[in-house]
């Protein structure tokens, strides 16, 4: 059993389980499943300024602080103690353009030579982490959510404002991938 | 355990003046009425900690797969994203249907989104960064153990984006 937990979970096991995280939080207390509201509350809780959005009771959204801990604490637990290391099979076109622009080995989640510290400090790290980040925070919250807020709580109930949102979230994939990234990956 | 779960009137959250934004403020909004002592929140902390194990086991966290899909060279990430829709759809359709209560005997309330600009606009912007960094905010949460902790970096540039979006939301179209 535990043998086959440390193995990559396949699709069909990880989907379903991730939707159940819906019904799971909405019984548990009503909550409505969604990540990047953690951000604002993280703004409201220690940089509130003088702006409207940001005076609001984020105590009474505590949760979501404390769902967010547990996806940092479970993430890491899982990197190092629920993992066997491996090799992650990549698509053989995806491996030989990223070797194109240096990036290879796929036995970590991350590209070493794209997303670390010492990359940071390059003009094509700095953009993809803090560059990338900036545009994650930023449209998310403008968006009103991210791809747990719209894409599957929202798609789950219906939402047809959260399709708007998800197809823009994959529109915005496209374009940065196939077209403006090869460029930013050969700084 | 009365004490804990009295009901209160919820008042409406003054988050700003303009009537109606309120909606699209938060989408992860918490509808229960009642207050609860602090450490009742840790069953979110347990239920977020199996969250983040499905997102590492299914490498939802790992940047190739992000690249993968947007470049159509995989169905992994739309099988998941596919068959957590179906789930979750399902899953609010028996709720609705059975009139299922929370663990604490209320009524399961959901809310409806209103559409505004900030969807396509934001959407884009999210799309954009989300194909450089690999990661949504969730795996964001859960890459920080890898890669040296630098994912800290993009995490805390994401709380910067938030906080300007806040900043500047009234010059921008919704």
């Amino acid at each position: 059993m535990i043998e086959l937990i440390k193995h990559p979970w396949p699709w069909y096991v990880a989907g379903p389980l991730i939707g159940l995280t819906i019904p799971v939080l909405l019984l548990a207390g009503n909550k409505s499943f969604g990540i990047s509201s953690s951000l604002r509350h993280i703004c409201a809780s220690c940089v509130p300024g003088k702006i409207p959005f940001f005076q609001y009771d984020w105590r009474k959204e505590a949760w979501n602080l404390f769902f967010v801990l547990g996806i940092f604490l479970g993430g890491t637990m899982a990197l190092y103690l629920l993992s066997v290391p491996h090799s992650m099979e990549v698509h053989p076109e995806l491996v030989r353009e990223l070797a194109g622009y240096g990036i290879a080995g796929t036995e970590h989640p991350v590209p070493g030579a794209l997303i670390s510290w010492s990359s940071l400090f390059t003009l094509r790290g700095f953009i993809v982490m803090v560059g990338g980040g900036f545009l994650v925070g930023f449209g998310a919250r403008y968006a009103g959510g991210c791809t747990s807020g719209h894409a599957i709580m929202g798609l789950s109930n219906r939402q047809w404002p959260s399709l708007m949102a998800t197809i823009f979230f994959m529109a915005g994939g496209f374009i940065m991938a196939n077209l403006i990234l090869p460029f930013i990956l050969k700084l | 355990m009365q004490d804990q779960q009295q009901y209160q009137m919820q008042q409406a959250p003054v988050t700003d003046k303009d009537p109606g934004m309120r909606s699209l403020d938060a989408i992860c909004i918490n509808e229960s009425r009642l207050r609860h002592k602090w450490y009742h929140n840790f069953k979110y902390l347990a239920v977020g900690m199996l969250f983040g194990v499905i997102l590492v086991k299914a490498e939802v966290v790992s940047w190739f797969r992000i690249q993968e899909m947007f470049r159509l060279q995989s169905f992994h990430m739309y099988g998941i994203i596919g068959s957590a829709v179906i789930t979750g759809m399902l899953s609010v359709w028996l709720i609705k249907k059975f009139n299922v209560k929370t663990i604490y005997g209320e009524p399961v309330k959901l809310s409806s989104k209103t559409f505004n600009k900030g969807q396509i606009y934001g959407g884009l912007i999210f799309g954009l960064g989300w194909a450089m960094t690999g990661a949504c905010p969730g795996p964001l949460f859960a890459q920080i153990g890898t890669g040296g902790g630098v994912v800290v970096v993009t995490l805390l540039s994401a709380v910067a984006g938030t906080w300007v979006y806040g900043w500047l939301r009234r010059k921008l179209p919704h």
